[in-house]
């Protein structure tokens, strides 16, 4: 019988550190024994018990990146959601959950990857890409590579103040409310605006809600970037 | 239902799969399509998770866990290749 942890296998992380990053969402740092690092873009899956033997699982993209060593994710509080509030208004340094992880080798990007990268978020679909740039800039990397983010308002930009020396344009967009003194884009992300923002020719990383993640890949595909090109990832609720 | 992607079965399918399922490249059973499970489109419900191909929308495989057992069905897929580093 082998002693080693496998990423399969469920083991109780604690909350080593918490903070917020937007009034609806925050970061845990976290304490997994025999974690064994991770690629940006992973993800790890989390399971609440709760008192009465109920349990939840969520999966959760790691924002951290490699370099960084414990994992981190940022968790936005969705309404209605059942698991999430608690990691944003409930969870305090100490708390115990189990996780398992990492998972993913597909929506990963390493620093030996030498293609531009567009990657392109909606709302909290930044988290793994943000683990990319961090990773991006940690190994010195020069890859060229630009982030185009959907936001419904300034208080949803995750990470506003690092994005702003992560070392790559960013590009964002407001759907419902920009800030006064805004001049950029206040849609959202159509064909028209992909047309002017994305890097064509290299690789592209999508995530955000199913419906944002789809809209993006197909217009991208319609202005003639190659389907095998494209990476995505979908978020659901809770 | 909103579907999400083979990213999310990562986890559960860990448990029956040695390889990382999301760079598996699965040919479809109904089409021929050819691509990573990753950008399969994942349906969670009650029952269990399905993965259907993002080409013509057949059930790729699926997934349940109830009664002490956990069950994979995958006659949707005709082939599954992993990218292999020589022996």
């Amino acid at each position: 019988m082998s002693s080693v942890i496998r990423a399969t296998d469920w083991r109780v992380a604690t909350v080593a550190a918490i903070a917020p990053e937007t009034p609806r969402a925050a970061t845990l740092t976290l304490d997994v024994p025999g974690w064994d690092g991770h690629r940006a873009g992973q993800h790890l899956d989390v399971r609440l018990t709760a008192e009465d033997g109920y349990r939840a699982q969520r999966s959760y993209s790691i924002a951290s990146a490699p370099e960084d060593g414990r994992p981190m994710i940022t968790v936005e509080e969705l309404f209605d959601g059942e698991v999430s509030p608690w990691f944003v208004q409930v969870a305090r340094e100490g708390d115990e959950f189990e996780v398992r992880g990492p998972f993913g080798g597909w929506f990963v990007w390493d620093a030996g990857d030498t293609e531009p990268i567009m990657l392109i978020a909606g709302g909290s679909g930044l988290v793994p890409l943000m683990s990319m740039l961090r990773h991006r800039r940690n190994a010195g990397s020069e890859t060229p590579a630009k982030l185009l983010v959907s936001a419904r308002e300034a208080d949803d930009v995750l990470y506003a103040r690092e994005l702003e020396r992560i070392g790559v344009e960013v590009v964002l967009t407001y759907t419902r409310r920009a800030p006064r003194d805004w001049t950029g884009y206040t849609r959202r992300v159509d064909r028209a605006m992909l047309q002017e923002v994305a890097l064509f020719g290299g690789r592209t990383y999508i995530c955000g809600p199913t419906t944002f993640v789809e809209t993006v890949a197909n217009h991208l595909v319609a202005l003639g970037e190659a389907p095998a090109q494209i990476r995505t990832e979908r978020f659901g609720g809770g | 239902m909103d579907h999400l992607d083979g990213n999310a079965a990562a986890g559960e399918l860990s448990e029956v799969f040695a390889l990382d399922v999301t760079t598996a490249v699965a040919t479809c059973a109904g089409c021929g399509t050819t691509g990573p499970l990753a950008q399969a489109m994942v349906y969670e419900a009650g029952m269990g998770t399905v993965l259907r191909c993002p080409a013509c929308d057949s059930v790729l495989l699926r997934y349940a866990r109830g009664g002490g057992q956990l069950r994979v069905e995958m006659r949707g897929v005709t082939v599954l290749r992993w990218r292999s580093e020589p022996r």
